[in-house]
């Protein structure tokens, strides 16, 4: 018979018995809460459409990581809010127009075949997003590539009113051939009508993914990171600045162009930011944002694609822990 | 004299929640004698000392209870007259079993006066041992006396002070530093007594400056602590030499050794073996320095101390001297019992301490604190993935690469985490506090540094038996 | 057509005759020992016998720098076949099997604690001493089920448990524990003490329902002293065995229930 407990019954466990209260749920929400303004922008501007994408992503990345965690049979890690992040990013990065069913079959994909498999939060050597961005892209090219025009508000056009808006490329294909124009034509980019206006890129009327055209928004969202403590200013800053020194001395479009529009500020600030995919230290980190930002430059001007952002990421999250071992602290007191 | 700010800021380093507001204005209370104490052989780092008394004697207050046993030793006195009721393996904080006297106190001992027994003069109310003057007794006679007194680094560690204090040929002692940070939390005990004993510590430091031929002092305390650094300002009025109070941010862990010796006076201490000697510094906690003062002015060997008795849970917490081998449930009881069931029991501070299972463990020379914390202030582990976010890495005051030094372990790969020097590793725990995955990076750091320290000694013995075979 | 055939077939004859050069000039010479000695062994490379695999305890036996039998896994008939092979005296060995000497399982032994850690019994033991109020028992954190190469132990109910048809006795499980309670008993025994805690009685019964007390009812019933079935550390039982008892009933008739007759291992208490 089992003898009586004892009266003292505490718990056991190693130090510190101190914490900073500072969770993965709690960080993933900060995200969150960072994305509003730029989900809010997107909304703004492509409409109900958008709602319905980011809703799919968001649903369909939840629903796929519960059942592949029960699948695993291990516990379920929805709480964590991973998912979801996993879920809103993937339709920031998206057309407007994409077609529903192809939002859904990209989060499976991104969920599934790009986190789970590999283990789940942490496990993961690419950033989920990217990678179904990537499979997307190359599965669906058509629709990944057909992107909207803002609902124009100024004419008092309805809102939600899909089929008025107009499909168009990206200024991206514009800049893409202005690498190769003569500079001395001296013929200034806006006034051609070729690539938006300074205000139009910096709060989003323009072309583009989802979340990827109010560079305003996205600043918001950065800052918001930053003061939170959740990103720290290497990335961002490496990888802005890398495309904006590359673009003055490769001439064609305007820098600061080539860092407003496009992926580079959704990239930089919090794709290219993951944790799991992105260097642990501070001089690692740098050494990525650079590299991230003279690959989506090389992709822009000499490869095939007129937007490198999600590619450069990728490779640069497979270089991740080479870089990791290269950039190692040195221990206090080490040799 | 002067006071200056500290020209060295460490990198890494976390900022916990403090909660020294519970007992910091307590005043320092001692405590009646309890019916009961153990008095533990390993009290302090290093060989356990050897038991020479048997159940049945009768000990009087201040007799060598346990011979110091080997170069890396310290002996241990009975703290109060009495007779031992039985000499038994006792569980100490940390958990591990060693011999421990147990003292009845309430037996009134007959003790017969002889020469030999040096507890004759407590019984009649004399010092232990016979009173010093630092001033006329010799260096060699000193260091005698901290021996004798049975005294040991209060700050957690337990070093033989007397070990520390005669430095290897060769070495030379430049910087004596005095650590008052008392960097961990809840933790006021070293407050209280740089507030209300700070003449002893300008008396221990006199002394310890004798034995160690005369270096520089340099006092460290935290900026959260002004009044204690204007009462060793007042203490230290007027005292000769090279002698400095370095104010020091807040921050955990400034009162780590290594940290405390580079924010003070900037030299860094290599990996180990080396020590803080090696670079010319002499780290002691503000109570060590006073145990010596007394051990030599006034006779009286370390026989106990003061510990902060804190935590949401206890009903009045306060400061406490102690003798040693008082158990904790002594010490809740004297203040006052607990006012919500605990959770938690910790010894020492919440990044340091021991988790104990029960209160009946007693208090040794290095107990600077016991904590009972309630539910609410508790946290689990779990056993989440590292997301990689990288806040150990820069939270790590020796930076180290604990991210892949946790996932190392986990793997059962040591010999990965040995090459990330995982053994410079002070296990302060700051890794583990900002861990948003809630992962037990300090114990897979402890495991780690035990399977290379028990492969070393195995290598050694290996080679001690091999290096013996041929002479058979 | 027939370029191609030429071609590829003179390709062929420049690989063969290459690969015949190689095999003729650098070929490394090894006793052809090794490999037969290799396909003697059971292959369950687990480095019970301190060698690091099957190779490398075939290396070293063919070497002469290791004594033959020790292979766990491999039993006696292996250790025939390989004194056949290097032409040496066979000597006999009894399988052995591991036996985790413990009983107490949550439902019988209290736990003075909530331990919250890694979960490693090497680990728990070194954090307060455990969380189990019996410190010489186990601790079911499963250090023991994580190193057997075979998987012949598994934890239930905070007890941990080892299934001796798939135990080899390499002994893994041995040195893992940091209480030092699995031993390794002859595969034949078939009556065992699960308990390792050699004090007092009611100390004992403090901490453990089925703890071993130290009344000597097994020596008693097994024929006494004299016929030496059993040895005592302290308060606590130990089958002998080199002697050991055979009638089953001292099992029923044990009052602390801390004895076992289980062939498996795996049912029991």
């Amino acid at each position: 018979m089992k003898p009586k407990e004892t009266a003292e019954h505490y718990i056991l466990s190693s130090s510190p018995h101190a914490h900073a209260k500072t969770g993965v749920s709690r960080i993933m929400l900060d995200v969150l809460i960072a994305l509003l303004p730029t989900t809010a922008a997107g909304v703004w501007f492509f409409g109900m459409r958008a709602v319905f994408v980011i809703a799919t992503c968001v649903a369909t990345c939840l629903l796929t990581e519960a059942l592949c965690r029960m699948a695993m049979r291990r516990e379920s890690t929805v709480g964590d809010l991973s998912a979801v992040v996993t879920g809103l990013l993937l339709a920031l990065n998206l057309p407007s127009g994409i077609p529903l069913p192809m939002a859904a079959i990209g989060s499976v994909f991104a969920i599934a075949v790009a986190k789970q498999v590999f283990g789940g939060l942490g496990m993961n050597p690419f950033n989920p997003a990217l990678a179904a961005r990537a499979f997307m892209l190359i599965s669906f090219t058509g629709p990944m590539t057909t992107w909207l025009k803002p609902v124009s508000r100024c004419c008092g056009g309805t809102c939600g009113a899909a089929p008025d808006a107009m499909t168009t490329a990206t200024p991206l294909a514009a800049m893409k051939t202005m690498f190769a124009a003569d500079a001395a034509t001296g013929a200034t980019p806006h006034a051609t009508g070729a690539i938006p206006s300074f205000w139009d890129m910096l709060i989003g009327n323009m072309p583009g993914c989802i979340g990827e055209v109010s560079a305003i928004a996205l600043a918001i969202g950065a800052a918001y990171l930053l003061w939170r403590k959740v990103i720290t200013w290497h990335i961002p800053v490496a990888f802005i600045a890398t495309v904006y020194v590359y673009s003055l001395i490769a001439g064609g479009a305007p820098a600061y162009a080539q860092v407003l529009t496009g992926g580079v500020m959704i990239g930089a600030c919090f794709m290219a930011t993951d944790y799991v995919t992105s260097p642990t230290f501070g001089k690692g980190k740098l050494v990525f944002g650079v590299g991230c930002g003279l690959l989506c430059m090389l992709i822009r001007q000499f490869g095939s694609y007129p937007e490198g952002c999600s590619f450069a990421i990728l490779i640069m999250n497979a270089l991740t822990p080479l870089i990791n071992r290269f950039t190692q602290p040195k221990a206090f007191g080490a040799k | 004299m002067k006071t200056v700010k500290s020209p060295f800021k460490f990198k890494g380093g976390v900022h916990p929640d403090y909660n020294k507001e519970l007992a910091r204005d307590k005043a320092i209370e001692t405590m009646p004698v309890p019916a009961e104490l153990v008095v533990s052989m390993s009290q302090h780092l290093g060989a356990p000392a050897k038991c020479i008394v048997k159940a049945g004697d009768f000990v009087t207050r201040g007799q060598v209870v346990g011979e110091k046993n080997g170069f890396i030793s310290v002996l241990v006195r009975a703290p109060a007259d009495g007779k031992v009721k039985s000499v038994e393996k006792r569980r100490g904080p940390a958990g591990g079993m060693a011999d421990a006297v147990v003292i009845d106190t309430t037996a009134k001992p007959e003790v017969p006066e002889t020469p030999e027994n040096p507890g004759a003069g407590a019984a009649k109310g004399g010092p232990i041992l016979p009173p010093l003057d630092w001033k006329t007794a010799s260096r060699e006679d000193l260091l005698k006396r901290v021996e004798e007194a049975g005294i040991c680094g209060m700050g957690g560690a337990g070093f033989p002070t007397a070990v520390k204090l005669n430095p290897p040929p060769g070495k030379r002692c430049e910087y004596l530093i005095l650590n008052g940070a008392e960097c961990e939390p809840y933790l006021t005990a070293d407050f209280r007594l740089m507030l209300e004993r700070a003449p002893r510590i300008r008396l221990g430091v006199e002394i310890m400056r004798k034995i160690l031929g005369m270096p520089a002092v340099r006092i460290a305390v935290e900026a959260n602590k002004p009044e204690a650094i204007a009462a060793l300002e007042k203490a230290f009025e007027g005292i000769e030499g090279n002698v400095e109070i370095v104010v020091l941010p807040v921050l955990y862990p400034q009162g780590s050794e290594k940290h405390q010796i580079y924010a003070t006076v900037g030299r860094v201490v290599p990996e180990p073996p080396a020590l803080p000697i090696d670079v010319g510094c002499v780290v002691e906690n503000v109570g060590t320095v006073a145990a010596i003062a007394d051990a030599v002015e006034l006779g009286e060997p370390l026989l106990g101390r003061v510990t902060t008795v804190s935590g949401d849970a206890v009903a009045e917490p306060k400061n406490i001297f102690a003798p040693s081998g008082t158990k904790y449930s002594d010490l809740i009881a004297f203040c006052g019992g607990t006012k919500e069931p605990p959770a938690k029991v910790i010894s020492g501070g919440t990044m340091m301490g021991f988790a104990v299972s029960s209160t009946d463990i007693p208090t040794t020379k290095t107990t600077s604190g016991l904590l009972l914390l309630t539910r609410k202030r508790v946290f689990q582990y779990s056993s989440q993935a590292c997301i990689n976010c990288g806040r150990c890495v820069r939270a790590c005051p020796m930076n180290l690469n604990c991210a892949e030094i946790s996932k190392a372990v986990e793997a059962d790969d040591i010999a990965s985490a040995e090459a990330m020097h995982v053994m410079t590793c002070i296990e302060c725990g700051a890794c583990s506090f900002g861990c948003p995955a809630y992962r037990t990076i300090t114990q897979l750091c402890r495991r780690a540094k035990n399977s290379i320290r028990a492969r070393m000694a195995a290598e050694k013995a290996k080679a001690a038996a091999a290096a013996k075979t041929p002479a058979k | 057509m027939a370029t191609a055939i030429i071609i590829i077939a003179g390709v062929g004859l420049v690989a063969a005759f290459t690969l015949a050069l190689a095999d003729r000039f650098l070929s490394v010479k090894e006793d052809p020992r090794i490999g037969m000695v290799t396909a003697a062994l059971p292959g369950a490379n687990c480095g019970g016998c301190g060698f690091p695999g099957c190779d490398g305890y075939a290396r070293a036996l063919v070497a002469g720098t290791a004594p033959n039998g020790a292979c766990a896994a491999g039993g006696d008939a292996c250790a025939r076949a390989v004194a056949k092979i290097l032409g040496v005296e066979a000597t006999a060995t009894e399988r052995r099997v591991a036996l985790v000497k413990c009983c107490g399982t949550r439902s019988e032994a209290i736990r003075v604690g909530d331990y919250n850690g890694i979960c490693d019994c090497n680990v728990a033991a070194a954090t307060a001493g455990g969380d189990k109020g019996c410190t010489y028992g186990c601790l079911g954190y499963g250090a023991c089920a994580n190193v057997c190469p075979k998987g012949a132990i598994s934890v239930r109910d905070g007890l941990a448990k080892v299934d001796k048809r798939l135990c080899i006795g390499c002994g893994k499980c041995v040195t893992a524990c940091p209480k030092r309670l699995i031993e390794l008993v002859p595969a034949s025994a078939t009556i065992h003490v699960l308990c390792n805690n050699p004090d007092k009685g009611p100390n004992v019964r403090k901490v453990c329902g089925v703890g071993c007390m130290g009344c000597h009812l097994c020596e008693k019933n097994s024929g006494g002293k004299e016929a030496g079935h059993f040895t005592f550390q302290g308060f606590l039982a130990k089958v002998n065995y080199q002697n050991p008892p055979d009638d089953a009933q001292i099992v029923a008739k044990c009052p602390a229930k801390c004895m076992a007759e289980d062939p498996h291992f795996e049912t029991g208490h």
